[in-house]
């Protein structure tokens, strides 16, 4: 049993886990589900700077905050006791890609050549990692709402804004891992 | 002159109809029960959260590769995860709504009709290119930091930053 759960989980396990968080969380207690609302949270809780954003009763959506926390917990469990011990497999054509960049060490879910402390010193990391994140909490607010707001819970509930944005990330997604993430990584 | 937190609930906003003063265009993260409950029912939350990350975690979800293998539509894995999450998302509110299931509480379960607004093209696109920078959303992010990646912290900081430069000139956008 522990060997099997520690293999890596196939999608239509952990697909259907996922979508049933919906329910989960509307059943315990009137909850939508999503997950970008928490970082506007910690704004309005450590620094609402009088902005109209951030001027509302944060304390009652204390409750996504322990949704992160555990989302955090639940990656040390994972890595402490369930954790993988063969690295992972990707497929021929990006593990070609990646080595071409110096990217070849798959023991963990991010590639250690690019996500370290040292590397943010460099071009690459920085952007990779400062810009990257910045574009995260930047276009998941604008959007009103990130992949489990808008394209699980969204579409989920039939919203034709949430097919807009979730279209949208989409194509963000492939224009820069096409287009421009091949020559941040050669940086 | 008071500089402490005080909630202004009534300030009219400037740009209308794109946040939770109409709480359809952000209800993710948007608690609608009236009960007030004391703070460790908050560990339920918690304990859901933590399922979900070692699903995260198992299932791969949260691996920059995997996420660099759906862009290049090298692997059917991420397409799986997030179709069928929304299929059984689907069912389950369609039979929410279809047997009026309540809370455990008794409650009515809301939902919110989200409006169209030009930020969920902007917006989206411009999330979409981080998504594939840094192979996160922002769930993800914090189970890479509990799986050990403590670089991820800055890319976490970074998104509270970005959050917030969002909630400053949120007004001066096109929405």
């Amino acid at each position: 049993m522990l060997e099997w759960l520690k293999q890596p989980w196939p999608w239509y396990v952990a697909g259907p886990l996922i979508g049933l968080t919906v329910p989960t969380l509307l059943i315990l207690g009137n909850k939508s589900f999503g997950i970008s609302s928490s970082l506007r949270h910690v704004c309005a809780a450590c620094m609402p700077a009088k902005i109209p954003f951030f001027q509302y009763d944060w304390k009652k959506e204390l409750w996504n905050m322990f949704f992160v926390l555990g989302i955090f917990l639940g990656g040390v469990i994972a890595a402490w006791l369930l954790s993988n011990p063969d690295p992972m497999v990707v497929h021929p054509n990006l593990q070609a890609e990646m080595a071409g960049y110096g990217i070849t060490d798959y023991s963990g879910l991010v590639p250690n050549e690019v996500f370290n402390w040292p590397a943010l010193l460099t071009p690459r990391g920085f952007i990779m990692m400062v810009a990257g994140g910045f574009l995260v909490g930047f276009g998941t607010r604008y959007a009103g709402g990130c992949t489990s707001g808008h394209a699980i819970m969204g579409i989920s509930n039939l919203q034709m804004p949430s097919v807009i944005a979730t279209c949208c990330f989409m194509v963000g997604g492939f224009i820069m891992a096409n287009l421009i993430l091949p020559f941040i990584l050669s940086l | 002159m008071s500089t402490t937190n005080t909630f202004v609930q009534n300030q009219e906003p400037k740009v209308h109809d794109t946040d939770f003063e109409v709480r359809s265009l952000d209800t993710m993260c948007v608690s609608d029960t009236e009960i007030k409950e004391p703070w460790y029912g908050n560990l339920k939350y918690l304990l859901i959260g933590v399922l979900f990350g070692i699903v995260f975690v198992k299932a791969e979800i949260i691996s920059w590769f995997r996420i660099q293998e759906m862009f290049r539509l090298q692997s059917f894995h991420m397409y799986g995860v997030i179709g069928s999450a929304i299929a059984v998302g689907m069912l389950s509110i369609f039979l929410i709504k279809k047997f009026n299931i309540k809370t455990i509480h008794g409650e009515k379960i809301e939902f919110h009709d989200k409006k169209f607004n030009k930020g969920q093209i902007y917006g989206g696109l411009l999330f979409g290119l981080g998504w594939a920078i840094t192979g996160a959303c922002p769930g993800p992010l914090f189970a890479q930091i509990g799986t050990g990646a403590t670089a991820v912290v800055v890319t976490l900081l970074s998104a509270i930053a970005g959050t917030w430069v969002y909630g400053k000139f949120r007004e001066k956008l096109p929405h």
